[in-house]
């Protein structure tokens, strides 16, 4: 129990004096997944809005293996992206490993099939509803998917906060390739690994508390986007009326 | 099928859409079965028939968002512009994105290629032709029931279509709603647009079309000038009369 005491007072501390090293930690670790996030997301609405609509032979086998790979180990995404992008690997002449930006790359790798997944349910689904009325305007399959990503753009939002959730609290991808150099590669996760092996639990935990207050923040950020979006459109409203 | 020869005026129109034994299958379910249909342009067209008859799916056919799955269906070149002619849909539930009114309308303009100040115009042009024009930055699932209708309408009037299909328009709507969306249908008729329309209200069929089409079991029973389908009633096939009569056709 003290010790979870001392964990949030340290936190508290960390916070309040600005602790330079504690927010270069946070920095990065915000960059990597947003980066990751950005990338992964990109290339995982394409994908799932394709997959919505895009009928081939084999289609169920796709979606099989996007929804396997929902579970898909950070440990593995690590050890696979670690073999493309080590001296030997096909991407080794780059020298991206052990670089904030080969753990951005394992990360994307590790959002892809999650947003992918979601995605793909999502727009199916809209388009069960409106697909025909969409195609019905002229658009053509591809478009009408990618119409609904708009339309469901709040839901999108939430896919994009799983993914986030998901990229800045896993450890084992950014561990393998980042390899948790100080002030280089080192992120949330994995100084909270190295300080529980040193048995600094207090500040682990305290780490901890800083990640999840990251997520909780970027969460309230989103809430008032929306807060801000509704409102625009009463002021707009009030101002056509 | 008992099948009278169309009107004079009907008949001297091109073709739009025939259909020629045509059928639809979902699966196991066949939806429609042996249809032979020839829309003419300015028909104004009314299908009927209970729940489950196979309405909209013939609307769906003929405007081609379903092929047939048997039989053929051709959609012939508009005369005398040369041209392939413009479809749009009216559905009973308008899925409205979650945009504007005035960027719904605008949407299908994007979609066909418009360029911005041209889509801009047309799309002031449809929001006033149908009485929303102050409601343009309004979220359109905001909008009463009658006016998302509305909104509908005019994002289908935008495209200047050829030929509107409206599939149970006025449903689930209050009589004053109705009486609005009703008066929009006539007016986009009376400007030449063919008009194909489905609906349970027998009442709307007699006042908006110039044919009638009995549907049942997703077999077109009969079909017949407006006239003749409700003064004539009893020339009608037996079921399309029990239908008019407010009989269940299975008892």
């Amino acid at each position: 129990m003290s010790t979870f005491t001392d964990s949030v007072q340290l936190a508290a501390q960390l916070v309040w004096h600005g602790d330079a090293e504690l927010w270069r930690i946070v920095g990065l670790s915000v960059r990597v997944s947003l980066a990751a996030c950005v990338l992964g997301g990109v290339l995982g609405l394409a994908l799932g809005a394709w997959l919505a609509v895009a009928r081939f032979p084999g289609w169920r086998g796709v979606i099989w293996v996007l929804n396997t790979l929902l579970a898909l180990p950070s440990v593995i995404v690590g050890l696979l992206v670690y073999l493309l992008l080590s001296r030997a690997g096909p991407l080794g002449v780059y020298g991206l490993l052990f670089t904030p930006t080969a753990m951005v790359f394992a990360q994307a790798v590790l959002v892809l099939p999650l947003i992918a997944a979601l995605t793909r349910r999502l727009v199916q689904d809209a388009l069960a509803e409106g697909g025909d009325q969409l195609r019905s305007l002229g658009a053509g399959p591809y478009a009408a998917a990618l119409l609904m990503l708009l339309h469901e753009r709040r839901a999108v939002l939430t896919i994009g906060l799983t993914a986030f959730g998901r990229a800045v609290s896993e450890v084992g991808a950014v561990m393998i390739v980042g390899g948790n150099i100080n002030g280089v590669t080192r992120v949330m996760t994995t100084a909270i690994a190295l300080e529980t092996s040193k048995g600094d639990l207090a500040l682990a935990l305290a780490l901890g508390a800083v990640l999840l207050g990251v997520v909780a923040l970027l969460n309230l950020a989103v809430a008032a986007l929306h807060g801000a979006a509704r409102a625009a459109g009463q002021r707009r409203e009030a101002w056509a009326a | 099928m008992t099948r009278m020869a169309p009107s004079t005026m009907v008949q001297a129109a091109p073709p739009l859409v025939s259909l020629q034994r045509a059928g639809v299958r979902f699966g196991a379910v066949t939806a429609l079965r042996d249809i032979d249909l020839t829309l003419h342009r300015g028909d104004r067209l009314a299908l009927v028939g209970a729940n489950g008859s196979g309405k909209t799916t013939l609307l769906r056919l003929l405007h081609g968002l379903v092929p047939p799955s048997d039989g053929r269906c051709n959609r012939h070149v508009l005369q005398p512009e040369g041209r392939p002619m413009i479809g749009a849909m009216l559905f009973q539930r308008p899925f409205l994105l979650r945009l504007s009114a005035g960027r719904n309308v605008s949407l299908g303009l994007w979609l066909r290629g418009l360029p911005r100040a041209e889509r801009a115009a047309a799309t002031e042009r449809a929001l006033h032709r149908v009485g929303l024009a102050a409601l343009a930055a309004r979220p359109a699932r905001e909008l009463s029931g009658g006016q998302q209708q509305r909104l509908a309408l005019a994002r289908a009037w935008a495209l200047r279509p050829d030929i509107l299909f409206l599939d149970e328009p006025t449903a689930s709507l209050d009589p004053s709603a109705k009486r609005e969306v009703e008066q929009l249908i006539e007016d986009f008729a009376g400007e030449g647009m063919t008009v194909v329309l489905a609906t349970h209200n027998l009442g709307q069929a007699k006042r908006l079309a110039q044919r009638v089409a009995y549907l049942e079991s997703g077999r077109l029973v009969v079909e017949r000038p407006v006239g003749e389908f409700f003064n004539q009633s009893d020339t009608l096939p037996v079921e399309a009369q029990q239908f008019l009569r407010g009989e269940m056709v299975w008892a």
